[in-house]
């Protein structure tokens, strides 16, 4: 049992924050942000080696570091970081002692070990094979033990967080239902199960082929089972960012949800259907049939999209809800205008939503239409449109988010705080660049993790449209962007966590902070807004739905456009 | 707030607002609508995939487009050494991929329908045709048949689009269609 000297209560917050949760944050953290900083690094060395006229690597190392940025980003980055999130949702939030420390210890250990494994694979220049390594394509088996190693440790994690909701529960931590953002984070973790489970089921007999004690593995039961895993691992990426918005919102503004029962029952649609989602993966496969395309593409996906255009409704819709609140009521747009624009949180919070729906969602799902895809697959519209969901949508709200953890849990004074209301801009704008940018590529035909789309050494010319070059070095010039702001959050992340000033008992929180614990102790800032007036929200609303409309019905055009095949 | 425990223990019964009841319906009604234009496509688009499929070694595969280059080869691509072949309008013809190329070339007539058969000897490859940006998916072990009708004469490149190799960016190959005469 935990004693009240193992805990602090937060002069900002008021919430009761366990020492070793704690140190699991800040461990979580860190290496979620040291893999970022490398893996995006590498990122830019890519998108310069894309750029036709800098052509910046050699082939064999393009393709290596390439693997390894995928590797990085996508799975380290990402994943140490919810972990770090689900940690908070649940012994912070819910103010209760981490359940079972020393194991959770030993999932960081593993996650950490099997990260390190798989770079070493791939640094030894034997496992340039994509972090997807499809088969008949051969790693190093390193490789995929480092991968499984890694995804291990991810589902101890996992499991620590389900018992630190049972220790809540048990020790009566906190009233009814659990918060909103820990029912999100929930929601994540249940994902992250399924996610896990896939890829066990696939990458233990990929390694044990790779060690040659099984003859062969099926390359489309490789990849159907594979995008069990990979597409899943999104969805938990979408459940922790838009429980991170939540949160955001929550804290940042004192928002309360416009109703608790849509907002739950949109991130219950996510564990309902999101998994089931594989198949847009696989659109334009030898021996899958349309009937199992249409029916995975459209009930499964488009009912959890409907959970994530709910949620697209419902989170600025509360946000405005909060701030007409406090009386921003003129005008449709006030309560936008006078957001506080200059707090890194909120700025990468919002451009986090805006980009993500926008960007990332109405892409995803025109892509993801059956016959659509045959003009869009494995083109670079590809790493197009999930730059717009895992770098404008996760990436940068897990930022935002970091300049709150930095005072909160850490307890150290951001420093160069002009610098931090630059960097979301910095880095939203360049990532919302290579997106756009690599999609508009992708529709002009440039294929995707390609050296050299001059064909130089092909044994045939081949000209791609002027345009899709130009594109390219726009995206070249979008990457260094991304870059700048990335490094510069680095830098802040790293001097405020290190040099910062301690935060003490009266110092002022930057980013400001709603004022959580005066109202936290007021019931009225319990359960959903009632009666809100949201016609900002409407507006924005309005605008996506019809943006998307057109933009999926122009993909029909051109699609119809090209020879008929069937 | 989002980061406290909801009023009601019983959250289902929070209240909700109408504006939201008007969003979730409009996007599940948009769902549906995306529902069946994809159906709807299969009846009246031209462009969908068959989904036709057989399970074929690479030696037999490579022995249908021998056959084929045998009967119907009419040149060789520049000074490549690749066979050109013209085999007949509505007949089958067959592409393979291995690394790093796509073989042999072929010359299609323009406005006519061919059985296109594809498939790899070795690893995945991405059949990526442009600059019409067709885009499909090729496995070794799955031969991939499908019905195409090229509606404009002129040289078409196949890139590969799926990474297969240090090779992968050098992997092209082309079709070439001809008006009819
Ligand atoms: C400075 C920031 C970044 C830049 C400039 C950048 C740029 C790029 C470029 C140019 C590609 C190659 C596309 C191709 O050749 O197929 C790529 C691939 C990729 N990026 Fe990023 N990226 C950045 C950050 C991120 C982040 C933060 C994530 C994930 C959270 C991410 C995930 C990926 C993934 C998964 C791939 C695919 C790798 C593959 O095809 O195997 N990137 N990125
Ligand atoms: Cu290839
Ligand atoms: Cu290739």
């Amino acid at each position: 049992m935990a004693t009240a000297a193992d805990f602090r209560i937060c002069n900002h917050t008021g919430l009761k924050v366990y020492a070793t949760t704690e140190s699991l944050i800040k461990a979580n953290a860190v290496a979620a942000v040291v893999s970022l900083a490398v893996g995006g690094l590498l990122g830019l060395l890519v998108a310069l080696t894309r750029w036709p006229a800098v052509h910046l690597l050699p082939a064999e190392t393009f393709y290596q570091v390439l693997t390894a940025h995928g590797t990085d980003v996508l799975l380290l980055w990402i994943l140490f970081f919810e972990v770090a999130v689900l940690y908070f949702a649940s012994s912070v939030l819910l103010g209760c002692r981490l359940a079972m420390p020393k194991v959770a210890w030993l999932a960081f250990i593993l996650m950490v070990g099997g990260g390190i494994l798989a770079n070493i694979a791939i640094l030894q220049g034997n496992s340039s094979v994509m972090f997807t390594s499809y088969p008949p394509m051969q790693a190093d088996p390193n490789f995929y033990l480092g991968l499984i190693v890694f995804a291990v440790g991810a589902l101890v994690a996992v499991f620590v967080f389900f018992g630190t909701l049972v220790v809540a529960k048990d020790e009566k931590t906190y009233q009814g239902s659990v918060p909103l953002v820990t029912f999100g984070a929930i929601t994540a973790a249940i994902i992250a199960v399924f996610t896990i489970a896939s890829g066990a089921v696939i990458l233990i007999p990929t390694y044990f082929w790779s060690l040659g004690w099984l003859a062969n593995i099926d390359t489309l039961v490789y990849k159907i089972v594979w995008w069990g895993m990979g597409h899943s691992s999104q969805q938990i990426n979408v459940s922790a960012h838009v429980a991170v918005w939540y949160a955001i919102a929550a804290l940042v503004l004192g928002a309360k949800p416009l109703s608790e029962k849509v907002s739950r029952a949109a991130f219950l649609l996510y564990i309902l259907f999101l998994q089931l989602a594989s198949a847009h993966h696989l659109l334009v496969e030898p021996g899958v049939s349309s009937e199992w395309k249409i029916f995975n593409t459209s009930y499964a996906m488009y009912l959890a999209v409907l959970g994530s255009m709910i949620h697209g409704m419902t989170v600025p819709g509360s946000i405005e809800a909060a701030q007409r609140r406090k009386g921003l009521n003129k005008g449709l747009f006030e309560w936008l205008r006078k957001a506080p624009w200059d707090n890194p949180a909120f700025s990468g919070m919002f451009m986090s939503l805006v980009m993500f729906g926008f960007l990332g969602g109405i892409s995803g799902v025109v892509m993801g239409t059956e016959q659509i895809n045959l003009i869009m697959h494995n083109t670079i519209y590809v790493p197009g449109h999930f730059h717009a969901t895992v770098v404008t949508g996760t990436t940068l709200a897990f930022m935002a988010v970091t300049y709150l953890l930095i005072p909160l849990i850490f307890r150290r004074q951001i420093m160069m705080k002009k610098l931090a209301q630059w960097q979301p801009y910095l880095f939203g704008l360049g990532a919302m660049g290579i997106s756009l940018f690599m999609m508009g590529a992708g529709t002009l035909g440039v294929p995707r993790r390609h050296w050299d789309i001059t064909f130089a050494d092909a044994a045939m010319s081949i000209d791609l449209p002027a345009t899709a070059f130009l594109m390219m070095g726009l995206n070249g010039l979008s990457a260094i962007l991304a870059a700048i702001g990335g490094v510069v959050f680095i830098i802040i992340v790293v001097a405020s966590v290190f040099f910062g000033k301690k935060m003490e008992k009266d110092t002022v929180m930057w980013p400001k902070l709603a004022n959580i614990k005066e109202e936290a102790a007021a019931v009225a800032t319990y359960g959903s807004e009632e009666h809100a007036k949201i016609p900002g929200t409407v507006v924005l609303v309005a605008v996506f739905f019809v943006s998307f409309v057109l933009y999926y019905f122009i993909n029909w055009k051109y699609l119809a456009e090209v020879w008929p095949l069937r | 707030m989002a980061i406290f425990p909801p009023k009601a223990r019983v959250w289902w019964n929070e209240p909700v607002q109408k504006t939201e009841l008007i969003w979730i319906a409009v996007a599940f009604v948009w769902g549906l609508v995306m529902f069946f234009t994809m159906i709807f496509w299969h009846s009246v688009g031209e462009q969908n995939l068959s989904n036709e499929t057989y399970k074929i070694s690479p030696e037999a595969f490579s022995a249908k487009v021998d056959a084929m280059i045998e009967q119907y080869q009419v040149g060789e691509e520049g000074d490549t050494g690749i066979p050109v072949v013209r085999p007949p309008a509505d007949s089958d013809v067959y592409m393979l991929a291995r690394l790093w190329e796509w073989y042999p070339v072929l010359e299609l007539e323009k406005g006519r329908k061919y059985r296109l058969h594809l498939a790899s000897l070795d690893w995945q490859h991405g059949f990526s045709l442009q600059p019409e940006n067709i885009n499909l998916q090729v496995h070794p072990n799955y031969e991939m048949v499908l019905t195409v009708e090229p509606t404009t004469a002129g040289v078409f490149s196949v890139v590969c689009n799926e990474f297969c190799g240090i090779g992968h960016h050098q992997m092209v190959g082309r079709i070439r269609v001809v008006e009819n005469q």
